[in-house]
């Protein structure tokens, strides 16, 4: 019954596609499969396309922000792109905000953010710290600090 | 145009299949009650959260749905039922973050925002019956 | 059994002399419509109805709410629905089931056996005459809601300001329903346009309440969770004076007072600067 979700390397990003209405199991199952596979390849990005979902409910959503904290452990960023604005709507009632998740429009744009992402953090070596006003040119963290 | 409440039909909800099973049904009562696209992905994801709870929480159940007519409104009625072990406090349960698992904590608080009517019947030791509603626009 | 009687007895009195009632019903029903339908339009939708309403008879049934009258009340539900459409009033459209009463009261012999066949009959009509109403009510309302949903799609027109920058410019009151039309349509149109900057103007909003706050806010959060930030501008002093007095936190949500200066910040964070190409002292 449990479904393998296909995780795609991409240069130096993991490229996850959902495509059918995953079961818990699954989605667990997605979740240490990336983990695995992020410190494998030592990927430095992790974009997880949700397009084709129409439903994320908690669990799908902690999955999200887990995987998320996961792969910045290891030194990667995650981006959840397409996600729809039915879905977004319904998360935002559930009262889910997915913090620390970033997100883009598309994969093409989410694939630009990784990269955008990687250059600044190359260029300054500890940007952590950097809580202060410097709103120009950086893209948004989204659903930061919800 | 179906009529009032149409024949109910009643899933069991034993395995993760079962919460899987619970949003295909809702999807298809939903689109019968011609739900708009967000209103039918609320009561979906309302659904798949009370379905799991009904899993995990009550060790098992069962979920039964139809559609109902009522002064003149449509929508669809979903009712989860569960033998488990019931919730000793209902109000903590309902409040957000609070979570007795794994979970966020927003299962049945969250649910209770994605509908109109929201339910809540536990009796300790002996089960507990979450009964929700949510009308066409 | 005497149901049964009181209904040969009326499909005897509707048949005998059949042809005359429906002209004469038709006369009557064209007659208030005051020539809006015509003659013959009337002609053709009642000799139906009477059709059927004898079919109906001949089977025995007396209540119009019984599977016997199910074509029937199929007729009168298409002719109210028609009525209610094309702008009658309630009144005009029940005539056309009441006016059969009048007709038929001549008809009658004056028995007892008649008289009793006319009260059930009577009573028949009021029932249907009741289901035409129902039907006409109902229509009614689907007319006022469906034109509801038009003024909403009317009201709340979704501006491309810029590459990358949409605009959705809010005039009138806020309400949930209309907040929740307005947030689908701008998330969906950040998709479309692959916007990942939207700018909220509420010049046009009267007065901003808890409830209209906590929409825009929750419409500000769904456009995070699909990859974009929103500016909520067009904040005039009153409404900043009520936002504030109302304890109402907008949390790290950008607020600009008005939509160019959103439009600056939105262009400024999607990356774009902007210059004067002649040198004179810059408004910033």
């Amino acid at each position: 019954m449990t479904e393998r979700v296909p995780i795609l390397q991409i240069g130096n990003v993991l490229l996850v596609s959902i495509q059918t209405d995953l079961d818990d199991q699954s989605v667990m199952l997605l979740q240490d499969e990336l983990a695995a596979e992020v410190v494998e390849t030592g990927a430095h990005g992790v974009v997880i396309d949700i397009t084709a979902v129409d439903i994320v409910d908690s669990f799908v959503g902690r999955m999200l922000a887990t995987i998320a904290s996961i792969s910045r452990l290891l030194d990667a960023q995650t981006v959840v792109v397409g996600m729809r604005p039915a879905v977004a709507i319904t998360l935002v009632e559930l009262g889910l905000s997915l913090g620390g998740v970033r997100t883009a429009l598309s994969l093409d744009k989410g694939l630009r953010l990784l990269e955008r992402a990687r250059a600044e953090s190359l260029e300054e070596p500890e940007p952590d710290a950097a809580a202060g006003p410097g709103a120009d040119g950086v893209g948004p963290d989204a659903a930061a600090g919800l | 145009m179906n009529g009032a409440s149409s024949a109910s039909q009643t899933l069991e909800i034993t395995a993760n299949a079962g919460v899987v099973q619970a949003r295909q049904r809702v999807r298809a009562l939903a689109q019968q009650c011609r739900f708009s696209l967000v209103e039918q992905t609320k009561l979906i994801t309302a659904a798949s959260e009370l379905a799991r709870n009904t899993l995990i929480h009550g060790g098992g159940g069962t979920m039964t749905g139809g559609l109902v007519e009522e002064r003149g409104r449509r929508g669809v009625r979903l009712v989860f039922d569960d033998r488990g072990p019931g919730i000793p406090d209902v109000d903590l349960a309902l409040t957000d973050g609070w979570t007795s698992g794994a979970g966020m904590g927003l299962g049945l608080s969250g649910s209770k925002r994605l509908v109109d009517e929201f339910l809540l019947e536990t009796v300790p030791g002996q089960g507990t019956t979450v009964t929700v509603t949510k009308w066409a626009r | 059994m005497a149901a049964e009687s009181v209904s040969d007895r009326l499909v005897g009195l509707l048949t005998v002399r059949g042809e005359d009632l429906g002209a004469e019903w038709s006369d009557k029903v064209a007659g208030s419509l005051g020539g809006r339908v015509s003659r013959a339009e009337v002609q053709r939708e009642l000799k139906e109805i009477y059709t059927a309403l004898v079919a109906a008879l001949a089977e025995g049934g007396m209540d119009g709410r019984g599977e016997a009258f199910g074509e029937v009340r199929a007729l009168l539900t298409e002719l109210s629905r028609n009525r209610a459409h094309q702008g009658f009033t309630p009144t005009e459209t029940a005539v056309s089931v009441f006016a059969l009463k009048e007709v038929l009261e001549p008809a009658l012999s004056g028995d007892d056996s008649d008289l009793q066949a006319y009260l059930k009959f009577s009573t028949l009509l009021d029932t249907l005459g009741l289901f035409t109403m129902e039907v006409y009510t109902r229509t009614r309302e689907e007319l006022i809601s469906a034109q509801a949903e038009q003024l909403l799609e009317l009201s709340t027109p979704v501006v491309k300001l810029w590459d990358g920058v949409i605009g959705v410019p809010l005039v009138g009151t806020l309400d949930s329903a209309r907040t929740m039309v307005v947030m689908e349509k701008m998330l969906q149109a950040l998709i479309d346009t692959g916007s990942e900057q939207a700018i909220i103007d509420i010049t046009g909003v009267p007065a901003v309440d808890t409830e209209v706050a906590q929409h825009l806010l929750k419409t500000v959060v769904a456009a995070r969770l699909m990859g974009a930030e929103c500016t909520i501008s067009g904040i005039r002093p009153q409404i900043a004076q009520t936002i504030v007095a109302l304890g109402i936190n907008f949390g790290d949500i950008v607020t600009k007072a008005t939509l160019a200066d959103a439009l600056r910040h939105a262009l400024r964070r999607s990356g774009l600067t902007l210059s004067r190409t002649a040198p004179q002292a810059g408004a910033r």
